[in-house]
């Protein structure tokens, strides 16, 4: 029952929220969803120590939902660990994040209509990881595309905040066009869409082919693939990515909940909740590999460059969640889950923090407008250093633990993908330390670059919003050493039982024990030279950033403009559907249909009436002369009919 | 009185065309008196006719296949023709809407429609008379005679109160149905001579030669294919919607459209199984190019009212995609998509209505920014565009996904096409949104315009919270229309793999 009521209070807030918000006030809707957040933290808390800790897994049924013949699914609240994991995860964040929304909110005059929506994304969230079958995963999946698109449009007068929000939403559509397309895929091949009768019975078909576009597939391979095209589509991977950057147009809370913390996660969940069936899948795997390390050194480039400070967040999240995916593609799904753990917490640090200086800034983003700040606010300094240092994967902090594993585990797989993603991934290490103390050297030291009326006014924020700060602050740099042993330590069989699977074979979370001692140093040794390196260049006052911009030119380009993928995408897909459009609007509907259909028809009827009026002269003795000919005809004819006979 | 000899779906059918006399008799003083009895009379008799219809959904019995509520009256004698009429787990749902519908644009009208008042009552409901006859007949003269009496009253709706276009818009409408049915009728006349009756239930047990089978088919899909609109004799369709007033577009995308589907699983499927499965390849790219192409035109639509019918084409393309896959996903999720797409078309349509009746045009660019002061109005479009891009939680959902299922276990190229609507889908109607709804608000008299009022909540809450509520629970329609499918579906694939003429097989 605990699980249930974890699930449900978000919903139960919201609706309360949402349907009566006006009649309850703004300090009402406030008390009510961070009270219900509050509680559902706690539950979840509890359901980690029964379920997690105890080992009491189970399947809640809620109501029926679908039947249509042999398909069937049902609403249902699936505990095991990995999905308490991802229930802990959600809503200590979210909890965070709602009280954090009450300071960061308190001048918009729809912060209640904010906050429901927050809870509203927490809900679908929890469905999302709880869901005990693929069309109930794939309603939390849409549920939290819709309350992305509503918090990051949320200042729905301004014409950016719109057409990111919308492009969150078509993005991600496309991602789950293709986790649909997965979802009928393993309908066709296991008959069902619950996990239990999936993951019971993988083995049996991992010989089996699937006639997909004319060609015979290795079905699991197939369906893994499609699955795949989803989890790009939330978690921003190469591809499918151009959405988060452009969703940082949404307050800095949605940001720090949905597009760090949570749902860009999801993706990762996934993957790892199939991990029954992508271990038969060897080809999948690979390709998640390769996609996932080249997206975390591809967003780590491009968030180098960028000014503005969320920007630089949100690459860095892009960066992350490749590490993530590469993780997962060389069978260390434990590492994977456990660098999704601990980059929550950093991260949403980060993305709080970033919001405390925009907050104290006056709403200014770009840090070239900044600096000089760091005595005015040093608790939030504090916390940025924290969250970054976590970030870089210095020692003691969550980060550390959790990157390390995840580099080392992806070494340890001894393939080729495997290699290429701990170098491109210890090369990201380097860049993610060089950024992030670009980003706190910019932020907070050298001269203020910002007006005296914005300077005078910089503030430290309130305890609404420096709480949540230290909560996630704490998560930040102990999570790494509390849940090691649990989630890729000597305890983790215990731990994770049968949520995640792994081929024996495939263990490279118990090889990435035993690599070499360089394999193990090198990140650290790479982080600490970014550190130093940014420090030289950016503590001496940015000409020196300028000066090597400008010798790279070319590249620092390509870098800044995001590999021109949205400029590209424009080109190949907007245009040309627009166009398309309008030529078939044109051509195809008015011209050829109309045209040669109902329009055409009364044309020719018409003219045809007036030929035919035409003959009607009036005169008798055109009528006579017709009555000739016609006779003459006849006769002619029946005269022919006879001499043939 | 006795329930089970009771004429509830005759009474039901011709309810509304005894309101219709009664309307039509009203007179009084002055024009607001006239308007108003005649609005008052008319959606009471309909509430009586939806009250009705929810007493006979009571009393469906879900376990069975069978017609129920079935009467049977000699009709002509010597020609042995039956007034018969019945409902079974396909039809129920589309009375249903039907009776649902009708009301709510009654009681909009007074706001909406300016002249002439009591006439648009009238049709409304000799409309209702003729709809409710066509879902339920269960002989085919009978049917033909509902079916195409649907015409007249719409064909009035568009002429008489339309807006600029009317005349041009109501004859394409006209000529484009009556094309079709012209054909339908010489097949069942075709069909009369060979059973001797056109009693639907007998009609399919005859079992007819291969090729007769398929050029009633054809006569038959030339009708209902027009109806539906399948691509591409759809064309009628946007000039219908844009000149029509707001109650006929509701009427006309809420209900007429369902008509060609239903006629699909009434007569195409269990009547000419061979030609279906024949026919079936062709169907589905059909279906697929309507699902693209008219996504896309529906994407660089600048009138409010052309998108909508735009979409409702690519949404009827899931419809007859599921219906000819012949899988219980594809034909069940059909069946649901068509329900689904009355409520939501309707509503959308009902939403439009709404700002046309303040700002008096359907340009896109002459709203935006008008959630600052219709906030109420903008919650519920929003569900209801939400229903209409099929996120999961509404009823649009289930249809979509059902029927793409059933698409991808025939062809996975036509599954993943079609499914390609799901992004296209999304696409226009949040740009449609967007432009509406959202944005800065250029414009300052759409930012006087005042919320939603009682009557307009009245229509719209109950079907935002029915989206909502089959969309969580689609099993209270599914669980209805499942015994009627299978049993459909049984038939079909004993008919195709035991031919009935096997001699006209080898003309193969």
């Amino acid at each position: 029952m605990l699980g249930l009521y974890a699930v449900f209070l978000p919903l139960a807030t919201f609706a309360i929220t949402f349907l009566f918000g006006g009649f309850l006030g703004n300090r009402m809707v406030q008390f009510v969803t961070c009270a219900g957040l509050i509680a559902s933290a706690v539950l979840s808390c509890l359901l980690f120590h029964d379920v997690a800790l105890l080992g009491n897994t189970s399947v809640e049924p809620v109501m029926i939902w679908i039947t249509s013949g042999n398909f069937n699914a049902d609403w249902a609240v699936r505990l095991d660990t990995l999905s308490v994991v991802m229930m802990c995860v959600i809503t200590i964040v979210s909890a965070c994040v709602h009280l954090y929304s009450v300071g960061y909110m308190s001048h918009d005059k729809a912060r209640a209509r904010f906050m429901s929506y927050l809870s509203l994304f927490t809900f679908a969230m929890l469905m999302l990881v709880t869901a005990d079958n693929l069309i109930q995963l794939f309603f939390g999946w849409e549920g939290v595309g819709l309350a992305s698109y509503l918090l990051i449009g949320f200042w729905n007068h301004k014409h950016s905040a719109n057409r990111a929000a919308m492009k969150a939403f078509i993005v991600n559509r496309v991602g789950d066009l293709g986790l649909a397309l997965g979802i009928f895929t393993l309908f066709m091949i296991f008959g069902s869409v619950q996990f239990d009768t999936i993951f019971a019975s993988v083995a049996q078909f991992k010989h089996e082919t699937f006639e997909f576009w004319g060609y015979e597939i290795h079905a699991l391979t197939l369906a893994c693939l499609l699955l795949f095209i989803g989890a790009c589509g939330k978690s921003a991977q190469l591809g499918l990515h151009t959405w988060l950057p452009d969703a940082m147009e949404g307050p800095t809370p949605v940001s720090a909940l949905i597009h760090a913390a949570t749902m860009v996660t999801a993706g990762i969940f996934l993957v790892a909740r199939f991990s029954p069936v992508y271990e038969y899948a060897p080809f999948a795997l690979e390709v998640v590999t390769y996609i996932g390390a080249l997206t975390a050194i591809v967003a780590a480039t491009i968030g180098m460059t960028q000014f503005d400070i969320k920007r630089v967040i949100a690459y860095s999240t892009m960066s992350q969640l490749g590490y993530m995916f590469f993780a997962l593609g060389v069978s260390a799904y434990g590492a994977a889950m456990f660098h999704l753990m601990t980059h929550a917490f950093f991260k949403a640090l980060l993305f709080l923090g970033a919001g405390s200086v925009i907050h104290a800034m006056s709403n200014e983003q770009d840090m070239r407008k900044m600096g000089g700040i760091w005595k005015k606010i040093p608790f939030t300094y504090a916390m940025m250093w924290i969250g970054s240092l976590a970030l870089a994967g210095i020692p003691l902090f969550a980060g550390y633990f959790s990157k390390d594993m995840v580099l080392e585990a992806a070494w340890a797989d001894q393939s080729a993908h495997g290699n290429l993603a701990y170098w491109l991934g210890v090369t990201a290490a380097f860049i993610t330390a060089f950024y992030s103390w670009r980003l706190i050297i910019m932020t907070f030291h050298g001269k203020p670059r910002a007006d005296e009326k914005t300077m005078a006014h910089v503030h430290e924020s309130p305890f609404v919003m420096t709480l949540p700060l230290f909560v996630l602050a704490i998560g930040a740099c102990g999570a790494g050493y509390v849940f090691y042993e649990l989630f890729v330590g000597h305890d983790r069989a215990l731990f994770w039982a049968d949520a995640l699977f792994v081929l024996t074979g495939n263990d490279t979370v118990e090889a990435a024990h035993h690599v070499p001692m360089w394999v193990k140093k090198t990140p650290l040794v790479v982080a600490v030279s970014g550190i130093v390196i940014a420090t030289l260049i950016y503590g001496t006052g940015g000409k020196f950033a300028g000066f090597v911009s400008r010798l790279l030119k070319p590249i620092h380009a390509l870098f800044f403009n995001k590999y021109y993928i949205d400029e590209l995408y424009h080109g190949v897909f907007q245009k040309p559907l627009i166009a398309l459009g309008r030529l078939f609007t044109k051509w195809g509907d008015q011209k050829m249909i109309n045209g040669l259909g109902p329009d055409g028809i009364a044309k020719i009827s018409q003219c045809g009436s007036q030929i035919l009026s035409k003959i009607q002269t009036g005169f008798v003795y055109h009528y006579a002369f017709m009555m000739m000919v016609g006779l003459i005809a006849i006769i002619s004819w029946i005269f022919y009919q006879m001499v043939m006979v | 009185m006795n329930l089970e000899n009771f004429p509830l779906l005759s009474f039901m059918t011709f309810l509304p065309l005894v309101g219709a006399l009664f309307v039509m008799i009203i007179k009084g003083a002055n024009d607001e008196r006239v308007k108003n009895n005649a609005v008052n009379v008319g959606a009471f008799v309909s509430f009586v006719v939806f009250a009705l219809s929810c007493v006979m959904l009571f009393q469906f019995d879900k376990t069975t296949a069978d017609f129920q509520f079935v009467e049977n009256v000699i009709w002509f004698e010597g020609l042995n023709l039956t007034y018969s009429m019945g409902a079974d787990g396909i039809s129920v749902f589309f009375v249903m809407l039907s009776t649902l519908l009708t009301p709510l644009c009654i009681l909009l009208c007074k706001q909406s429609v300016k002249s002439r008042v009591r006439e648009y009552v009238c049709a409304l409901l000799v409309l209702e008379t003729f709809m409710i006859g066509t879902f339920c007949a269960l002989d085919g003269i009978l049917f033909y005679i509902f079916f195409e009496g649907v015409l007249l009253p719409m064909f009035l709706l568009i002429g008489v109160w339309g807006g600029p276009r009317r005349v041009y818009a109501a004859f394409k409408f006209f000529l484009f149905t009556l094309l079709g049915s012209v054909l339908m009728l010489i097949a069942l006349i075709y069909m009369f001579n060979e059973a001797g009756t056109t009693d639907i239930p007998t009609l399919m047990e005859q079992g007819y030669p291969y090729m007769a089978q398929m050029w009633l088919f054809v006569a038959f899909f030339a009708s209902f294919a027009v109806k539906m609109p399948m691509w591409p004799v759809h064309t009628w369709l946007p000039d219908a919607h844009v000149e029509a007033p707001t109650g006929g577009s509701v009427i006309l995308a809420g209900v007429l459209l369902k008509m060609g589907g239903y006629g699909f699983l009434r007569f195409s499927i269990p009547m000419f199984p061979e030609a279906v499965e024949y026919f079936a390849p062709m169907i589905f790219w059909l279906s697929v190019i309507a699902i693209i192409y008219t996504s896309l035109i529906a994407l660089v639509q600048d009138d409010m009212k052309k998108m909508i019918a735009y979409s409702s084409v690519a949404h009827m393309g899931y419809v007859t995609l599921g219906i000819f896959t012949a899988t219980t996903q594809g034909v069940e999720g059909a069946i649901f998509q068509m329900i689904s797409h009355g409520l939501i078309s309707a509503a959308l349509f009902l939403c439009v209505g709404v700002i046309y009746d303040r700002l008096h045009t359907r340009e896109i660019s002459r709203y935006g920014g008008i959630v600052k002061n219709m906030p109420k109005y903008a919650t519920l479009f929003m569900i209801f565009m939400l229903g209409s891009v099929g996120l999961p939680g509404t009823s649009g959902f289930v249809g979509e996904i059902l029927s793409l299922m059933g698409a991808f276990q025939i062809d996975t190229v036509i599954g993943t096409l079609a499914a390609s609507g799901l992004v296209l889908g999304a696409t226009y109607m949040l740009w449609l949104y967007r432009q509406v709804v959202f944005g800065p608000g250029k414009n300052k008299d759409a930012l006087k315009m005042s919320d939603v009022n009682g009557m307009e909540k009245f229509a719209l809450i109950p079907l935002a919270a029915m989206v909502l509520w089959i969309g969580v629970q689609p099993n209270f329609v599914l669980d209805r229309i499942a015994p009627s499918v299978e049993n459909l579906l049984a038939n079909y694939y004993e008919a195709i793999s035991l031919p009935t003429n096997e001699l006209a097989r080898l003309g193969r």
